[in-house]
């Protein structure tokens, strides 16, 4: 039997115009697929163009070659079936905390009293029922993400793009929310691309393991499954001798990447 | 420093200068009066103007006008600055096209207009209200056309994401990110309202606060021409503390500015 596919992104390759009319190519034929259910985590150095590629796979950006297909269909426009979870705050800062969550089914046109009631039951799954009516600003960075967590996932997506969400917040926190998505995702597996630059986190959440190149013209050089056995908790599986051994595999060539994207990086930087 | 002591070093220093003007205008310094009765008047004479305004009820007209030509040219003048600066905002060739205009309009002194108003509107309150409106709508028109500009690129994505159309991104984002703009100018663009207005009825009208100061210039009257200024003080002190009740309710979504949250 075979699963269906969430998302096939086929030799898709991205590229930018510049200012003075050269092109940069950010991804090069990138050739990944995210079956139904299934965690894949994106891994690549500073600058490699994941959030590029995260970005295509939502629709925010069109691959200049190559194709999208969401559930085998070619995506055109906005992938309707994703949300997406954002880097930076992405909350609409002038929306209480519950309003923010509730949103999503309004413009649906879901009755606001259904809304907000559905809101709130989202907002105490993710820990902050009691914080239904502060503003954005109210709350920590970790709280933040909560809330954005429940507003990208209360109208049930097929599929759940993540742009390195913890990125910003302190370690301890960012295992705190990884436990809380893993919950949450275990109740009903969702298709899931989670762009990060942790290969810990990578492992720890993953079913798939995706490494990509250093930029310009990244692509992705490896692919590792991992079978740690479900639920799982992130602060017991990293303790396990087979997330090690993944790790020292992966890090292996990731390293080299690593490497290479930095002295690129600093390169640019002195030719700048 | 507590409030009380706080509040006490404010009335000292009022205390402290309205004691001085009446000492030196009345006073004789070295047989010389620095402050000549017929120049500078003297506080006593200035809240007997004012008692007398009030006691009277004359003041109340004249407050009532200016009060209407404000609130109209504040009007008036936000509602076309949110409809122009959202037209532009949205349409980045007519704001190209119209850009040196704007800036040469927003680049002359208003006052001068006043006469051509008075021309054209007579010397009622909407010469007055139009000066006014002149003011205001640059500064409404100016903020709105920044804050629908600078939406968040990542707010703006994340309202796609989540399945907004054109029409739903315009009322959950463009629109609250402009209007937080527009009161966030609010203190300002109420402040010229009230200058609109008073400057206009200075230079030409039948009533109005400005109307009376020049009245009182007109005849010499220097007790009256300060009593007037006081009394559109605490006029505009108190419209400002409105503003900033009314900016308190609208706000509340924002950090303070001490940097908290």
């Amino acid at each position: 039997m075979t699963t269906p596919t969430a998302v096939a992104l086929e030799d898709a390759k991205v590229a930018f115009r510049l200012g003075d009319d050269r092109v940069y190519t950010a991804v090069e034929k990138a050739h990944l697929s995210v079956a139904q259910g299934e965690f894949v985590a994106i891994v690549g150095p500073t600058g490699c163009g994941k959030s590029t590629l995260l970005n295509v796979a939502a629709g925010l950006l069109k691959p200049a070659a190559g194709s999208v297909k969401i559930f085998d269909q070619p995506l055109a426009g906005l992938n309707r079936d994703a949300g997406y979870l954002f880097q930076a705050d992405a909350l609409f800062p002038w929306k209480t905390a519950l309003d923010n969550v509730a949103i999503g089914l309004e413009i649906q046109g879901a009755p606001r009293a259904e809304a907000l009631q559905r809101a709130q039951k989202w907002l105490t799954s993710v820990g902050l029922g009691a914080f239904a009516g502060r503003y954005p600003h109210m709350l920590s960075g970790g709280q933040r993400k909560r809330v954005a967590l429940a507003q990208v996932l209360i109208r049930d997506p097929k599929i759940l793009l993540m742009d390195e969400p913890f990125g910003p917040l302190d370690a301890q926190t960012r295992q705190v929310m990884g436990n809380l998505l893993l919950d949450l995702w275990n109740a009903d597996r969702k298709a899931v691309l989670f762009v990060t630059h942790d290969l810990e986190e990578a492992i720890a959440l993953a079913d798939r393991v995706v490494i990509m190149s250093a930029g310009p013209s990244s692509r992705i050089i490896g692919d590792w499954r991992v079978s740690l056995p479900r639920p799982r908790d992130i602060f017991e599986v990293r303790l396990d001798k087979e997330f090690h051994a993944l790790h020292r595999e992966i890090w292996g060539v990731l390293k080299d990447e690593v490497m290479k994207g930095y002295a690129q990086s600093t390169q640019a930087a002195e030719a700048v | 420093m507590s409030r009380v002591t706080l509040l006490a070093l404010q009335v000292l220093v009022a205390i402290v200068c309205l004691a001085l003007w009446q000492l030196l205008s009345t006073v004789p310094v070295f047989g010389k009066i620095l402050l000549p009765p017929f120049f500078f008047s003297n506080p006593v004479d200035v809240f007997a103007q004012i008692v007398k305004w009030f006691s009277s009820g004359v003041i109340w007209k004249h407050l009532g006008i200016t009060l209407t030509e404000s609130v109209l040219a504040f009007v008036i003048g936000s509602a076309g600055g949110v409809l122009v600066g959202f037209w532009f905002a949205r349409q980045p060739l007519v704001a190209a096209v119209f850009d040196p205009y704007v800036k040469m309009v927003n680049a002359l002194p208003r006052v001068v207009l006043a006469p051509i108003f008075a021309l054209w509107l007579g010397l009622g309150i909407w010469s007055k209200v139009a000066l006014g409106v002149t003011l205001v709508f640059f500064i409404v028109f100016f903020n709105v056309y920044q804050g629908v500009k600078e939406v968040s690129r990542t707010v703006l994505d994340n309202g796609r994401m989540l399945g907004m159309s054109e029409r739903q991104l315009m009322q959950h984002v463009y629109w609250p990110s402009a209007l937080s703009w527009m009161f966030s100018s609010l203190h300002t663009s109420v402040g010229f309202a009230v200058v609109g207005a008073v400057v206009g009825e200075y230079l030409g009208s039948a009533a109005g606060l400005g109307y009376l100061i020049q009245q009182a210039e007109g005849i010499f009257d220097v007790a009256g021409v300060f009593a007037g200024m006081f009394v559109l003080s605490a006029f505009v002190i108190l419209i400002d503390f409105g503003v900033t009740l009314v900016e308190r309710r609208l706000l509340v979504w924002r950090p303070t500015v001490d940097g908290r949250g």
